[in-house]
């Protein structure tokens, strides 16, 4: 009759003492030394997770660099429905007058660290839409304060990805830990 | 003793993964049943018609493209240099024609990709996304060589086209409908047998014939419900007099015929598509207009099939080099009409099935 395997917990298979032998083993591995805030900052540039909000003809380029070919996914973007699990928005298109607040709203749902990119002319300054027109505001960055403008009408997959690669350099180099532990510094001196 | 139900007002939207754009629905429901919609629009209002009066005949071009119904930028196109040409006497030469021809059966087929995809996705079927958008950016390939743009291409001229098809344009779009076609039944496989896709389309959302007619529903919305009318065939443009094709009719008028007759609306796209590049004729592709074009005093009504239907533009010209007054009659304006009759009475989850099913473009709406 065959005994059962004994379960073991994988703390006790890789003992610490042994850890360092095990990753120098492995393929191009080795130990690193880095700063909290650098693994925190490159985790959070490999999971940025947009907003699906489209306003216009962009939107259809923005749902093609999500799907087949271009594939953003594989760079961690993944698209959620609501702004309470985002922590960036695609303001995708032209937005008008009437839209404007509830995209301010939106973004004022969303929890800090939070970016937005605005994709498209239109987005971006009113674009084909500035002059003779009443309804079409100027630029989205008049109610959010934008990160990285990607330009085109409509910028290809490729620019959007692009503008996600910026974005990821941008939330590298971020005092994301420093800002975080002044401010609660300050939150209990005013305590 | 029955228990007292009162009435909760729901709001759909403007942020909304489903509702295609910026539409915002006041849906009204007494438990889970749908008691009223009313759909809030202009949220996407881009005072297209306005903008069009300071720009000339050829600035137009490129505004009709973005501020209608982005999805099928070749059709609004169309239907923009139809009106100029029909209002100046224009004539076009036979090989821009063709080519105009295969531009929007192809755009068709691409726009018709878009909905199966979204209509998937609000189904919850995730791949029928995946496989759409992988076709459609095949199409995309074939517009980007010929006209320089993906979604936005000011291909077409009053009086022709840009540019010539680039070598070997032809070949590949030949071996596009071949690839297509073998697509298409993978399609049957995923959705049309499908048990929760039909239980969650069949017999939902039934728009009856008198009241598509009633609400000035038209394309594919319209056909489905039994009425048998296509721009094409009606008041044929371009060489459709010229091609053979079919309109596929349903009577049954739900969410699931709809979708049927979409996909057969592909099919029937690429036969057009066909017929076209074997006879295509070589020549000119674009008469001698002037760029400060002014059109003769008078106004005109153009009429053409766009994807979501019956797409007209009425344009007024003064005799000078802009138009005087336009304005665009909206298929998807019309369908959202019917929205209300078809959502009432349903379960809130067929809210998403029936606005998917209708295939709105909230551009073409609000214009």
């Amino acid at each position: 009759m065959p005994t059962e395997p004994q379960y073991v917990p994988r703390s006790q298979v890789l003992p610490l003492d042994k850890a360092l032998e095990v990753i120098d083993a492995l393929p191009g591995g080795g130990v690193i030394l880095t700063k909290v805030e650098e693994v925190l900052n490159w985790g959070r540039a490999a999971s940025i997770w947009p907003l699906t909000f489209g306003l216009a003809c962009c939107a259809i380029e923005m749902m093609q660099a999500y799907a087949t070919r271009f594939d953003m996914d594989r760079m961690g973007i993944i698209p959620r429905a609501t702004p309470r699990q985002a922590d960036c928005i695609i303001v995708a298109g032209r937005a008008t007058i009437k839209i404007a607040p509830i995209v301010r709203r939106l973004w004022e749902q969303m929890p800090e660290p939070k970016y937005v990119i605005s994709m498209g002319s239109c987005a971006t300054c009113g674009g084909p839409f500035y002059y003779d027109n009443y309804s079409i505001l100027k630029g989205i960055d008049q109610v959010i304060p934008v990160d990285v403008y990607v330009p085109g009408c409509p910028p290809r997959p490729e620019a959007l990805i692009e503008g996600f690669l910026k974005l990821q350099d941008k939330i590298k180099k971020e005092p994301f830990l420093r800002r975080r532990i002044a401010r609660a510094a300050a939150a209990a001196t005013q305590a | 003793m029955a228990l007292r139900t009162e009435e909760l007002m729901l709001n759909m939207g403007p942020q909304h993964p489903s509702t295609h754009g910026v539409l915002r629905m006041v849906v009204t429901l007494d438990g889970e049943n749908v008691v009223d919609v009313q759909p809030d629009i202009g949220y996407l209002h881009s005072s297209v018609e306005k903008m069009m009066e300071n720009r000339t005949y050829l600035q137009n071009i490129a505004l009709v493209d973005r501020g209608m119904d982005y999805l099928s930028a070749m059709a609004n196109e169309e239907v923009w240099v139809l009106a100029c040409e029909r209002l100046g006497k224009i004539e076009v030469p036979e090989r821009a024609r063709y080519i105009r021809t295969i531009m929007l059966e192809l755009q068709r087929i691409s726009s018709h990709l878009i909905w199966l995809g979204t209509f998937g996705i609000d189904l919850g079927a995730f791949t029928a996304f995946l496989w759409a958008m992988r076709e459609r950016e095949r199409i995309m390939d074939l517009f980007e060589s010929a006209t320089g743009g993906r979604l936005h291409h000011v291909y077409f001229r009053i009086g022709g086209v840009f540019e010539d098809l680039p070598e070997g344009w032809t070949d590949r779009c030949e071996e596009f409908c071949d690839y297509f076609l073998d697509r298409l039944p993978e399609y049957d496989e995923l959705l049309t047998g499908n048990p929760i896709f039909l239980a969650r389309t069949q017999g939902v959302g039934v728009l009856p014939l008198d009241t598509a007619i009633a609400m000035g529903a038209s394309g594919p919305v319209a056909r489905a419900s039994g009425l048998a009318y296509d721009v094409r065939k009606a008041h044929p443009y371009e060489v459709y007099e010229r091609v053979e094709f079919d309109i596929p009719v349903r009577s049954e008028g739900d969410c699931y015929a709809r979708y049927l007759v979409r996909l057969e609306e592909m099919r029937q796209s690429v036969r057009i598509i066909r017929q076209c590049l074997e006879r295509l004729p070589a020549g000119e592709i674009r008469s001698k207009v002037a760029v400060t074009l002014r059109l003769p005093k008078g106004e005109v009504y153009a009429r053409t099939e766009s994807p979501r239907g019956d797409l007209g533009i009425y344009l007024v010209s003064d005799g000078a080099d802009r138009p005087y007054r336009v304005k665009i009659r909206a298929p998807a304006f019309s369908n959202l009409y019917a929205l209300t009759e078809m959502m009432r009475g349903w379960k809130v989850a067929d809210v998403i099935a029936i606005l998917g099913s209708i295939d709105i473009v909230l551009s073409d709406v609000d214009r």
